[in-house]
Order: C-alpha cells, then sequence, then structure tokens
C-alpha cells in the first residue's frame, strides 16, 4: 500500500458521518497514480407537482454518495442491476449531467464547476462509448464525418488538411476498412457500428473512457471481439476505462477492480480476485450466484442465492442500509445505521483478500463462484 | 446479456436502427478480414438518397409529381395552354357549353370558363406554396427551439399553441380578411400563415424532443459540441422529415382553405382569378349550367389530391418503418 | 412425441429480395422435456418459434415447405380457427417484453381472466378468483390485493410472472419461452428461470426455450439445438455439447464468452459477422467465418451428421471439430 498519504482527501466528509469509521481505506484506490478521483457523488433527479409554480414534492436519488478512484492505464469495472445509478455515474464522469453534489477530480482538479473553455479541454480527456450502436451514430452522416466531428470541435487537435487521413488512421485501428470512410451508419452492423463510435472516442486522443455497457446490444460472437478490441487498445495508448455493465463474466475479463452498485451506492469495491472470489457483501454474493454458468455439470451441485422481492424504488430507499429489504442477514441495526464503504472490522487486521471495501455490518466472506 | 431486440428482431430483416433503413441491404459480406463486397453496397447511401430511390418508384409519387409540376408550370406561363384572357367577358356567351375554342364553356359573365381555370391555378399554388413555406418555417423554428431548449419557452409556446388550436378556422378567416381586406393573395397567406404555425410547431417540438433522446447527441455534447453544432447537424436533419411531410399534405389542405374563402367572399376577390371566386359565382347557377362549376371544381379537387398523395408518398419513403 | 418440426422452411419479402430465414428445420420436444433453441440474432430461432405458434406475419412471412405435428397433428394443414383453439389452450408463448405484451389498458386481473372467458366459457366473477390463484401460483405476494392493479404497477420481473401466469392458464402441453429473462436483472432472472422450471416439472410440459445465453441454457436445458443461418448445426444432450461440441461454431461460441469463474487472456473471437439472410454464403453458411473451412465447405451444404446417439452435427469434419 504505497499511496498512504495521497488518500486523504477522500476522508473529510465520510469521517464526519460515523464514528466507528477509522481511516481512509487504501485498498479501495488503484494502484499507481489515480488520474480520476469520485468522493462522495450524488445525483438526485427532483420530483416535481404543480402545472404553474413547481413545487419539488421528492427526488429520485440514482446516486447517492459514491466515491471511487481510477488509475492510470486500469480498468475498473462497475457492476449493478438496472436502476443501481452506473448509467448516471457514468454521465456525470463525462458531464452529461450535472451532479448534485460530489467532485470528481481529474489530475486533481474538480471539473464539476467548470464551464466553457476550461470544460471543453477537459473533455477531450474523457470520453464515452455508448451501449446502443444504433441510436449512438448520427443517420444523417457519413461515418468520415462522424469520427471527423471531434476534429471540427477541437480543432487545435489535427488540421483541416489531416483530418481524412486520421479518420482513416481510426477506421484502421478499429478494424474496419478505411475504405468505408464515405459510407453510413446503416450500412453496418451492429459490431461495426460500435467500432464506429469507439474510433470517435478515440479521436481526441483521450486519457479516461468511460464505456456503458459497451457490448451488451451485440451478439455473443461479436462481442468478444469488441472486447479484445478494447483490451489491445488500452494498451497501445495507454487508456484508462471504467467499463460499466450488468455481465459479470464480462466485467471480470477485462477489469483490474470492480466495484459492485446497489441503489444509488457502492456496496462493494476491490480487485477483480477479491471480489468474484472472496465477496464479503451479501448483494454481492447473491449477484455472482444468480449468474448463469455455461457449465452443465456445476448446476446440480451449485449454490445459488435466490433474492426475494425486486429492488425498492430509488425514489424511497430503505433507511440504513438499502440493500437490507431483500438481504437475509438483516437485523435491527441494519434499519438504523449506514454501512459506510471501508474495509469491515472483521478483516481489519487480516492479511487476506477478504479484506477489502465492503458496506455491510455483518460482511463475512463466502465463496459463491463455483472453480 | 440482454438483447434489446423485439422477437422480429431475430430476423436481422426489421433490425432497423434509428434512422430506420432496412439492416438487411448493409452487412453483405463485409466481415472484418474480407474487403467489401462488391456491388451496390459499396456505395454510400444516406438515408436522403435512400428515400428517393424509393420515391421514384413509387407510382403514387409519380402521378402527384407530375400533376403538381404540370400545375406549377401552368401557374407559372398560364398562356402557354390557354391564349385568352380570363378577364375579357362577352355576356352575350353567359352560361353558354363547350363550343369549338371554348372546350369548358362559359360562365356567368361570359368569361371562358377554361381560361379561367388555368390562370386560377397561379392563385392557388402561390397560395399553397407561400403559407406552407411560411408556415414551415415559422413552426419548425419555434416549434424546434421550443423542444430543443424546454423550459418556460416551451411551455408558453404549449399554451399559446392550444390557444391558436381552439380558433376556428373559417370563423377566424372571416374576422381576419375583413379587417386587414386586400385582393391580392397575401392577406391570405398572412392568415393562413397565422393560423398554422401552431400545428407544425408542434409537431416540429415534437420531433426535436425524440431526436434530442438520441445517443449520438448526447455524444456530441460529450465531445464539446455547441448548441448550435447539435440544432444544426444532429437534431434538425433528423427532425425535419415529419415536418416536410405534414406540410406536403398541408399544402393541399391550404389551396382548399384559400378557396374556401374566396367562395366567402373574403379571401381573393375580382379580378383576380380564383377557383374560389368562380365556384362561387358558378353555384347559383348549378342547375342550368353545371359545367361552370364542374371544372374549377374538379381543378380544385385534383390539385388538393395531388399534394395529399405527395405527402403520402413522402411518409412512405421518409419512414420505411411504416410500411 | 409431443411436437415434431420437419424440414421447415421460412422465408420473408423484403424490399432487397427475399430473406430466407429458416432453411429446413428439425427438432423434437416431449413431454415434460426442455428443448433449449441457442443462436444469434438473425439465426432463425424466433422465426421457428413463431411459425410453430402460428403467429408469423403472412405476407411478407412464407412457409414454402415443412411439417410442424402436434401431437400427430400437422398444424400448417390447419384452418385458422382450428389453429386458434390450440393456441393458447394447447401451447403457450412467453415472450422477451412482458410490458408491450401486456395490454397497459385492462388490469391483469382481466387479462388472466379472458383465457377462461373465451376458451373456457366461464363467467367473469369466476374467472377473477381463477386469475388470483394463477398470481398466486407464480408467487405474486398479494395477490389478491394486486389482482386489479395494471400492468405498469409491476415490476419487470412481476410482470415476467405474469406473462407466466398466462400461459400457464390454460395448462397448456407445450411453452415456448422466447428469451424469457433477458430483459430482467440477473438475480430476478434467477428466480424467474427457476419457476419456470418448476412449473414445468410440475405440469410436465414441454419446454422450448429460445436463448442467445449460454449459461441460461447450461442451467435448465435437456437438450440443445444450435441455430446458425436457418438451419441446425448442431444438437445433443446438454452436457456433451458443453464439454466437447462436435461444430465449430457451437465450439467457437463457448470459447468466445468470457467465464465468471477465471480471469482468462484474450478471448476467442469467431470473426467476421453472422451472414445476410438475403445473401447466404453457398455451402456451409458459417464456412466464411470456420477456421477448419475446406473447399468442400464452401460447395456443399453439409447434411445433418450422426455424430453419436441423440447428436448431431451439421459439419463436415465433425470429427475434427471433436478431437480437436
Amino acid at each position: 500500500m504505497p499511496e498512504l498519504g495521497k488518500d486523504t482527501s477522500g476522508t473529510t466528509s465520510g469521517a464526519t458521518e460515523a464514528s466507528s469509521w477509522v481511516g481512509p481505506s487504501t485498498r479501495s484506490v488503484s494502484r499507481g497514480e489515480s488520474i480520476l478521483e469520485v468522493r462522495d457523488l450524488v445525483k438526485h433527479y427532483p420530483l416535481t407537482q404543480g402545472i404553474i409554480r413547481k413545487k419539488q414534492v421528492g427526488a429520485v436519488k440514482a446516486v447517492d454518495g459514491v466515491s471511487f478512484d481510477l488509475g492510470r492505464g486500469e480498468t475498473l469495472g462497475i457492476v449493478g442491476e438496472s436502476g443501481c445509478g452506473k448509467s448516471t455515474v457514468a454521465k456525470m464522469l463525462v458531464q452529461l449531467e450535472k451532479p448534485t453534489s460530489g467532485a470528481i477530480r481529474y489530475k486533481g482538479e474538480d471539473i464539476t464547476e467548470l464551464s466553457g473553455r476550461a470544460l471543453k479541454a477537459v473533455r477531450r480527456n474523457i470520453q464515452m462509448v455508448f451501449q446502443d450502436p444504433y441510436t449512438s451514430l448520427n443517420p444523417r452522416m457519413t461515418v468520415g464525418d462522424i469520427i471527423g466531428e471531434p476534429y471540427e470541435i477541437h480543432p487545435e487537435v489535427a488540421p483541416k488538411g489531416d483530418r481524412r487521413r486520421k479518420v482513416q488512421e481510426l477506421l484502421d485501428v478499429v478494424g474496419l476498412n478505411p475504405e468505408y470512410i464515405n459510407r453510413y451508419p446503416h450500412q453496418f452492423s451492429g459490431g461495426q457500428r460500435q467500432r464506429i463510435g469507439i474510433a470517435r472516442g478515440l479521436a481526441l486522443n483521450p486519457e479516461i473512457i468511460v464505456a456503458d455497457e459497451p457490448v451488451s446490444a451485440l451478439d455473443v460472437s461479436v462481442q468478444a471481439q469488441v472486447i479484445n478490441l478494447l483490451e489491445k487498445l488500452q494498451q497501445e495508448f495507454n487508456l484508462s476505462y471504467l467499463f460499466i455493465a450488468h455481465d459479470l463474466s464480462i466485467v471480470r475479463h477485462i477489469s483490474d477492480r470492480v466495484g459492485v452498485m446497489y441503489l444509488g451506492r457502492v456496496v462493494e469495491i476491490g480487485t477483480d480476485a477479491e471480489i468474484y472470489e472472496h465477496p464479503t457483501h451479501p448483494y454481492t454474493q447473491a449477484l455472482l450466484s444468480a449468474v448463469p454458468v455455461p457449465d452443465p455439470t456445476a448446476r446440480d451441485h451449485r449454490e445459488r442465492i435466490i433474492l426475494s422481492g425486486d429492488v425498492p424504488s430509488p425514489a424511497n430507499p430503505p433507511s440504513g442500509c438499502r440493500f437490507r429489504t431483500r438481504c437475509w442477514k438483516a437485523q435491527e441495526r441494519c434499519a438504523q445505521e449506514v454501512p459506510l464503504l471501508a474495509v469491515p472490522a472483521v478483516f481489519r487486521d487480516a492479511d487476506s483478500p477478504a479484506a477489502h471495501d465492503s458496506a455491510c455490518h455483518f460482511a463475512e466472506e463466502r465463496v459463491v463462484v463455483p472453480r | 446479456m440482454p438483447e434489446p431486440t423485439s422477437p422480429k428482431d431475430d430476423l436481422a430483416v426489421s433490425g432497423a436502427g434509428a434512422g430506420g433503413a432496412m439492416d438487411l441491404a448493409v452487412a453483405e459480406g463485409t466481415s472484418l478480414e474480407q474487403p467489401p463486397g462488391s456491388g451496390k453496397s459499396d456505395k454510400a447511401r444516406s438515408l436522403w438518397s435512400d428515400a428517393w430511390h424509393d420515391l421514384r418508384r413509387n407510382p403514387v409519387f409519380i402521378v402527384s409529381g407530375l400533376i403538381i409540376a404540370f400545375l406549377v408550370f401552368i401557374s407559372l406561363w398560364p398562356s402557354a395552354i390557354a391564349s385568352g384572357d380570363p378577364l375579357a367577358c362577352d355576356l352575350a356567351k353567359a352560361q353558354q357549353g363547350s363550343q369549338p375554342g371554348h372546350p369548358f364553356g362559359f360562365n356567368g359573365q361570359g368569361c371562358d370558363v377554361y381560361t379561367r381555370t388555368v390562370y386560377g391555378a397561379r392563385a392557388s399554388v402561390t397560395v399553397g406554396v407561400c403559407a406552407t413555406l411560411g408556415v414551415a418555417l415559422l413552426g419548425s423554428l419555434l416549434g424546434g427551439l421550443a423542444g430543443f431548449f424546454g423550459g418556460w419557452f416551451d411551455s408558453l409556446l404549449s399554451r399559446i399553441t392550444d390557444v391558436f388550436f381552439a380558433i376556428p378556422v373559417v370563423l377566424g378567416g372571416l374576422v381576419f380578411l375583413s379587417v386587414v381586406p386586400g385582393t391580392t393573395v397575401w392577406p391570405v397567406i398572412a392568415f393562413i400563415v397565422l393560423l398554422g404555425w401552431p400545428q407544425i410547431a408542434r409537431i416540429a417540438r415534437g420531433s426535436v424532443i425524440t431526436a434530442k433522446q438520441n445517443d449520438y447527441v448526447q455524444a456530441a455534447r460529450a465531445l464539446g459540441a455547441g448548441n448550435s453544432r447539435m440544432l444544426l447537424r444532429h437534431i434538425s436533419p433528423n427532425a425535419i422529415a415529419p415536418v416536410i411531410v405534414v406540410a406536403t399534405i398541408a399544402l393541399g389542405t391550404y389551396i382548399a382553405l384559400e378557396a374556401t374563402l374566396s367562395y366567402l367572399g373574403v379571401g381573393l376577390r375580382p379580378p383576380t382569378v380564383s377557383w374560389g371566386i368562380d365556384i362561387s359565382s358558378a353555384s347559383a347557377y348549378v342547375r342550368n349550367a353545371p359545367h361552370m362549376l364542374l371544372w374549377p371544381a374538379g381543378a380544385l379537387a385534383i390539385t388538393v389530391l395531388a399534394f395529399i398523395m405527395l405527402g403520402d408518398a413522402v411518409r412512405d419513403a421518409l419512414d420505411p418503418k411504416l410500411r | 412425441m409431443l411436437l415434431e418440426v420437419r424440414d421447415l422452411h421460412v422465408e420473408f419479402k423484403t424490399r432487397d429480395g427475399v430473406a430466407k430465414a429458416v432453411n429446413g428445420v428439425n427438432y423434437s420436444v416431449d413431454e415434460g422435456e426442455t428443448l433449449a433453441v441457442l443462436g444469434e440474432s438473425g439465426s432463425g430461432k424466433s422465426v421457428t418459434a413463431q411459425a410453430v405458434m402460428g403467429i408469423l406475419d403472412m405476407p411478407p412471412g412464407r412457409i414454402p415447405q415443412g411439417e410442424i405435428f402436434f401431437q400427430g397433428k400437422d398444424l400448417l394443414k390447419l384452418k385458422e380457427d382450428q389453429r386458434r383453439k390450440i393456441r393458447g389452450a394447447e401451447m403457450a408463448m412467453i415472450f422477451q417484453d412482458a410490458l408491450s405484451s401486456l395490454n397497459p389498458v385492462l388490469s391483469v386481473g382481466e387479462q388472466l381472466g379472458e383465457m377462461f372467458v373465451v376458451h373456457r366459457g366461464m363467467s367473469k366473477k369466476d374467472s377473477r378468483a381463477k386469475a388470483v390463484e394463477l398470481m398466486d401460483r407464480v408467487r405474486i405476494p398479494a395477490a389478491k390485493e394486486r389482482v386489479g392493479q395494471y400492468p405498469h404497477q409491476f415490476s419487470g420481473g412481476m410482470r415476467q410472472r405474469i406473462m407466466i401466469a398466462m400461459a400457464l392458464a390454460l395448462e397448456p402441453k407445450l411453452i415456448i419461452a422466447d428469451e424469457p429473462t433477458t430483459a430482467l436483472d440477473v438475480t430476478v432472472q434467477a428466480q424467474v428461470m427457476d419457476l419456470l422450471a418448476e412449473l414445468q416439472r410440475e405440469l410436465n410440459m414441454g419446454l422450448i426455450l429460445i436463448t442467445h445465453d449460454l449459461g441460461v441454457v447450461a442451467d435448465v436445458a435437456d437438450k440443445i439445438a444450435v441455430m446458425y443461418a436457418g438451419r441446425i448445426v448442431e444438437t445433443a444432450p446438454v452436457k456433451e455439447i458443453y464439454a466437447n461440441p462436435a461444430h465449430p461454431y457451437t465450439k467457437g461460441l463457448l470459447e468466445s464468452i468470457p467465464r465468471l469463474d477465471q480471469k482468462g487472456q484474450e478471448l476467442y473471437a469467431i470473426k467476421g459477422l453472422p451472414p445476410n439472410l438475403l445473401n447466404i454464403p453457398p455451402g456451409c453458411a458459417f464456412n466464411p467465418r470456420c477456421p477448419m473451412a475446406q473447399d468442400i465447405c464452401r460447395s456443399k451444404v453439409p447434411p445433418l451428421f450422426d455424430v453419436a446417439e441423440g447428436r448431431q452435427s451439421a459439419c463436415h469434419f465433425w470429427k475434427e471439430t471433436l478431437d480437436a
């Protein structure tokens, strides 16, 4: 744990919240230098009533206090079910949504308050790859115009005469024929479109790519192609990925570290081995155990945790631990006290992979992924 | 791994994306390792050129297009097919039927019905085209901005359009045109624009809101694109199709509206030649001399129908999902 | 045999030509058996099921050839009103998108009860009681209170349960489930799949599970049919296919999915794209993407070779694939 001193920035807001919290967790910090620090990120969408004078009657708490670091050249996977807020986090990182509160520090600078030219400059470095390859490309523009648009918006990156060549280079980089430059998106299949979207994301030489479910709309046989491409590009350009997906197998494959979200909060975060092989949060355990494994011999002796009920509404989340309404371990304390995301007390002195951040009062290790 | 596809998408035929173009024509042999397949797939095919490709093969479009081309031609050069003077009348020939040189006969004032019907096209086409242009420009501008920016401007605009929808067209026309009189087409055009823009504004607003939610608009924003770039490059081209369709269909109805107002005596007034005026003056004699009514009324009906058919054909071409 | 599909062909007329969606499919399901039909989009897996159910849009669809025997009768020879009696009562379908498959202006109780009113001639009141019973059966909590609610008032998982309840209402012999859990979250997916499997056992129904998810298949299927470009390329008991696939496409699919239990290196990726149905490659449709393709694959369509008892593969080189 070499970066002890660096993480103190994240402690201030958390420490005031509960006394049981003892200090910064160094384990949630990535290896190496972190390029992006997210602190207590909150996004509430107001619910209003009334026709003329809109009165706020509540809020959908889509994201409610999320913190994590992203290291240079690292992939942080975020998993969670629909409505957990993972896509909202992605949108805030690329400044498509303004956070209600909290900080997103890119190289130490909080970008949530930026506007105008400074914001535009930051945007160059944080780009996004979208989920749906069908709606993420403008059907009226040629591929050349789509991939070249970043240069029109940021003319300083490439002089005009150079752009066509750059676009063709990008097409080549993502595995498409450079001669396709004058075609339109509808002339491509889903997988090819996703490559175009990736090329557009790469055009400005960003340092961070936020990928929101980049392969979930693709056919199984094409998913592997796109995942391999993303991994190749990461090595080639030393990119940092925030990889958001609901498919736990894909996230494990591509991620160095994984954060699990539930109802607007991160409930557990750690390296891929810590999360998948030594989960300590009951939600992570249930999630992992529910994933169908492509191995028919495993089905008879696999332990599956079937959760009861549905995810509560983010407009009215349960008090205390948000998972308690579906948790088989829930007790009085879970309703009253919000469990903080830290190394659980039981593991604090243990030198085991179970000693990673987990927001549960009754954290215990349980192996659910058969090996 | 949810594959957000309907059961039918399994076919890959209906796997149309946002653009609506069929996916089948697509991927051909273009696997990554192979050079692109030969033939038409190699060409860049924009959605507009696809639409044009479809239109050219649509008999409805061909028929309505020919009629409209003919109408435009005779409204520009009516003398090319009608040598007479529409205002040269001879009361002695009033109400007479067809005779050599005067195939449609004469009207109540003894003017040549054929010549008047040909010259009447100009008023109708002028009113239709100018009113539609005005309505489309004003409506899509206001509606588009309201849809894009939302907020108080949007709320205000929505209320205003509601008010306009409550105005009865003919009554409004009677009032407006008696306050703003004139014998030319311009007061009529002004009235139609004033009354017609809310319809287009609503459609433009809705389609801008739909287009705005597309990921490619978000993608442009994430790149740092400004409002004008998003509106002009990403939203407008993808939101304009419904406006074009509705405006084309509305063009026919505006021509009918002009005729209605002229019939009622508040639209165009003599000496302007208009089908509406002729229908009005002929209606008194419909029992004795039906030809006086039939020719201008027939011309009007065919014209209105042609524009409505054109609108239908354009809609089919621009939105293949409807097929 | 409960259902037997023989040499089924389906084609669609499109703007750009005739799309051959299904090209000679054979499969069968017995009572109490689960057949998983696995394939990507465009493989024809859903179209085959729609043909079996008799809900294909015709036109543009067309069935130029084939037989579908259900309890000994060829469904394709029946009149529409006879088929309608079978649909819903004898065989039922569960769709991927429960929200759009339920009528938003009718309460779920009315929609469930309608099955009994139409097919069994029950009174409104009795049908409502039946609806509550069904909702209990698919374990919707507080069924009595919720029977009058509308589809949008239920969560995704609950809506899919209602769909299942509706399909089961008349205790059909055969259920076709088209991606029944694809739109659901993982934890809910597990609940729904478990429920479906349990009810199937209880009622001894035949189940055709259409999916692209190799994990779901491994969890519930007895046998599996892998489809590619409108043909079945491999069919086998589920355990054998995962242990040792006999078709390069199946093999490629199994190798290309990341595993939950291991970190793995670079994924194996099947090159290229699924074929265009307007222009299916000659010979074996998979040949342009196949690492083992030889000249024969480009010229001759491979028939289904018998690989072992209950096991077939449509690959000229199935032996080599098995050994590799």
